[in-house]
Formats: C-alpha cells, structure tokens, sequence
C-alpha cells in the first residue's frame, strides 16, 4: 500500500462529501424549532454507555478514528 | 384588641418582608461567578472475550479474557466577568483485566505479571465556550498506566458555529507520548535474569493526530456530521511478546515499520423520524499505510416508549482487510523484513448487535436524589474467524 493511494481516495471522499453538503438543502431552523433536534437521543456522537465498547473495537481491530473517541495512546496488549 | 391585631399584622408583613427574595435588578443575565457542579456520570462495563487466535502465542492457543472497567466524571462550571462559560471535567478510569494468553508470555510462573493487571487512566480537560459569539476553545492532559506501558497525552480544541449556529465546525490537535516496556517471551530473552519481571528496557510510541469534523442541521428532524482524522504514529508499533513462528520453525517477536500513516473519514447522520422513532446511523471508511482498508457501518434506532424512556436496538457491521505484514502460524518466511501473526490485524468481518434502555425522568431516577439518568447497554461481538465477545454496560447520570 503506498501513501499516494490512500491521499487519492481521502480527496476522492472529500470531494465526495464537498459534493454532499454544497447540494443538500438545509432549512434554517429556529431556535424554538429544535425541539427535536435537541433530544438527548439526537446527540451526534458517541453515548457515554459506549465508553468501553469504543475501547475494545479499537484494540480488536485494526482500523480506529473518525468517530470523535480516542485514536491512540493506551496499550491494547491483550 | 384593635391595637394588638394591628400589631400582629405588622409583625407577619416584617417578617415577611425580611425572609422574601430581595429584587435583582437583572436577573435574566446575571450568571454565577462562583464554580457550580454541573453533573457527574458513572459509566461501568464488564467485558469478556474467547476465541483461537492469540498473538502472544504465534496466532494460535487462546484469546480467553476479562475485563471490569469504571469510569468516574465530574463536571463543573463557572461564568467569567465575559460571561464567557468555561467547563472542566475531570475524570478518573480504572480498569482491571485478566487476560489468558499474557500468561504464555512467562509460563514457567504461576501467573505472570501481566497476565492480570490493572490500568489507571486519569484526564482533566477544560473549555471555555463563548455562547454570543458560539465559539468555544479548550485543552486537556490524561495520562494512562499499566505493568507494562505508560501513556502521556495532550491536546487542544476549537469549535466555531456558523451558518446562523445551524453549523459547527470543530478541530482537535492531539497527542499521545507513550512508552512500551520490552517484555519478550521467556524463551527469547536474552538478558541473564530471565525469570525476573522487572529492570525491561522501554521504547517510545508517539502518536500525533488531526481531527476535524462539521456538523450541519439540515432539518427539524435531521442533521449530519463529517469527520476526518489524519493519525501520524512513531516508534515501536508492534509489541514485544507477540510470538512469530516461521516456516523454518524458527521462532522470533512481532517486527512492524516504526511508523504509521491512519487515514479514517466518517460521517453520522440523526433522524428523527415521526414522534417516537430516531435512527442513528454512522458510516466510516478507514486506509492506512500498512495497507490495512476497512468498512464500519453502525445503525442504531432508539424508540421513545415515552419521552422519558427509550429502547435502542443497535447493529454494526465491519470488514477490514489485512495489512500486509500479517500471515497466519507457521507461514511467515524467515526472509521477510516486517511480520506479525496478530488477528486482530488480519482481515475478517465482524458483527456486533444489542440493546440497551435509557430512563431520564424530569425529577430522578427510581426517587433516587440526583440521579438524573440511567442507561443500560448489552452488545454480543463476533469475528468470522471465531473470536467472540460480549459487552453490558451502565451509565448513571448525576445532577
């Protein structure tokens, strides 16, 4: 695996979600609109419960990042 | 009596007044100077795990481990003379592990050191957010430590709402300054005091990572999240127990390049569709430069039973290929530069699935005081190379 490919398909992707956001229509929503939006269920990111869950799928696979948890640091030893 | 009713009168409207609020001039603005609780979580999860495939013996023998971690968090907050709102959470892990295969690393001993262990894992990050302007700052500091390895992190962060704050964009710089200690197979050490566990030498394994992310409201009922992290690590990537048995039977430690190039893009998207039904779902594409590719689809749809109480199903697929140092027992070449016969780097599909409650009342939990939420989490984990494991998991929220 060389360096050059995985720059061109993280352009590729980029490019991709560029794409994505230049052509969805977002809809300013008022403050008082957000009801739903606030919901605690509707919190982008990663719930607190998955704390340990996050940790183990970070040692048990080779892939980590990209969702707001930790990308290093810690052992995985066992 | 006229006099005395008079008087008693009088007497309740003094009191009264002297016990009544006194009139602020303007509440509406003014916000505590003083630091002020703002919630603690207890978050407390049991982990077990099996399969065939242990790194520590050459990619065979058992995987067999448990795991008991608890993770204490405290928030506080105070409003400087800006009324700029500036947060710290500090928060404390301790996990205790009992592992089958670190005990092959010195099996002449009843139990090896490593073989159960214990981590300690405190962090304290502070950010003060600006809420006029929807810019927020903030940096933190963690540290992690078990028998054999010792992790020093740092990082810093930045957050601007845009757009009329229907956009965020966020940035994180961090960095993780760690160090392995060389604790190799008895049978490959070389030094004459094989039977003791102490005095190793160590190496370093720094990791240096961006990550960038915007979020977008597209709707009342949906908004979006992008992310993108560029991971840069160096040093000693491999770890010094994992055995490798070549063709030749010959037999040697794990050897990985002493650098590595992560490369993860993701993006989340939260719907709520109709009144009691969300879906969660996250995509994320992964490539690094060891040539290791990898797929993760997570989906998750919390019914509200009622607007207090909700049940959430959740499925996460993940394909990842292997990297190209990696070959099962017995199949390395003894000619080849970088090896490794650790599974968790080869390539499989794994599926993980469950379901977990969440209960957070206006007043409290179960009339517990100041408990202000609950949420109970089971998952099962299965490789298609026959390593399992299941996860529950309780987060109590406190007020």
């Amino acid at each position: 695996m060389n360096t050059t490919r995985t720059i061109k398909i993280a352009t590729a992707f980029i490019s991709m979600i560029a794409i994505m956001v230049a052509t969805v229509s977002c809809v300013h929503v008022k403050e008082y609109q957000k009801g739903k939006l606030n919901d605690s269920e509707m919190v982008l990111g990663n719930r607190k419960v998955e704390k340990t869950e996050l940790s183990f799928q970070s040692y048990r696979e080779g892939a980590s990042g990209a969702n707001a948890g930790k990308s290093g640091g810690g052992c995985g030893c066992n | 009596m006229k006099k005395l009713s008079l008087a008693v009168i009088a007497l309740y409207v003094g009191l009264l007044s002297a016990f009544s609020q006194k009139t602020t001039t303007d509440s509406s603005v003014y916000k505590s100077r003083k630091l002020t609780f703002e919630e603690a979580n207890i978050v407390s999860s049991y982990y077990q795990q099996d399969g065939n495939n242990s790194a520590v013996t050459g990619g065979i023998g058992t995987e067999k481990l448990t795991d008991i971690s608890n993770a204490f968090q405290v928030k506080l907050r105070k409003y400087d003379r800006q009324n700029r709102k500036h947060t710290f959470d500090v928060e404390v892990g301790v996990d205790h592990y009992t592992s089958a295969s670190s005990d092959k690393i010195n099996p002449s001993t009843i139990s090896s050191a490593s073989a159960a262990d214990t981590r300690f894992y405190p962090s304290v990050n502070w950010t003060m957010e600006n809420e006029q302007k929807g810019s927020s700052i903030g940096a933190g500091l963690s540290t992690s430590t078990e028998y054999d390895y010792q992790s020093f992190g740092g990082s810093i962060n930045f957050s601007k709402k845009i757009l009329k704050k229907s956009g965020e964009f966020s940035a994180r710089l961090q960095t993780f300054l760690d160090n392995v200690t060389l604790i190799q197979p008895i049978e490959l050490r070389t030094n004459t005091r094989r039977d003791e566990d102490d005095d190793y030498a160590t190496s370093p394994r720094n990791t240096y990572s961006v990550a960038l992310s915007y979020a977008q409201v597209i709707n009342q009922q949906m908004q979006v999240e992008f992310l993108v992290d560029a991971i840069y690590q160096k040093g000693y990537l491999g770890l010094p127990f994992h055995r490798i048995y070549f063709t030749n039977n010959a037999e040697k430690v794990e050897n990985l390049p002493n650098s590595r190039f992560k490369l993860p893009i993701g993006v989340r998207l939260n719907y709520f569709a109709g009144d009691r039904l969300i879906v969660r779902a996250y995509y994320r594409y992964y490539q690094d430069d060891w040539g290791l590719m990898a797929h993760t689809l997570n989906i998750e749809t919390p019914v509200k039973i009622t607007p207090f109480f909700s049940i959430s199903p959740f499925y996460r697929f993940y394909k990842q290929r292997a990297v190209n140092y990696f070959a099962p027992y017995k199949m390395h070449k003894i000619t080849e530069q970088y090896f490794t016969s650790n599974y968790d780097l080869s390539s499989f599909n794994s599926n993980f699935y469950g379901a977990g409650f969440r209960l957070a009342p206006p007043t409290n939990v179960f009339g517990i005081q100041h408990l202000a939420s609950m949420e109970m989490r089971y998952g099962h984990y299965a490789k298609n190379i026959g390593m399992q494991s299941d996860i529950v998991s309780l987060q109590l929220g406190f007020k």
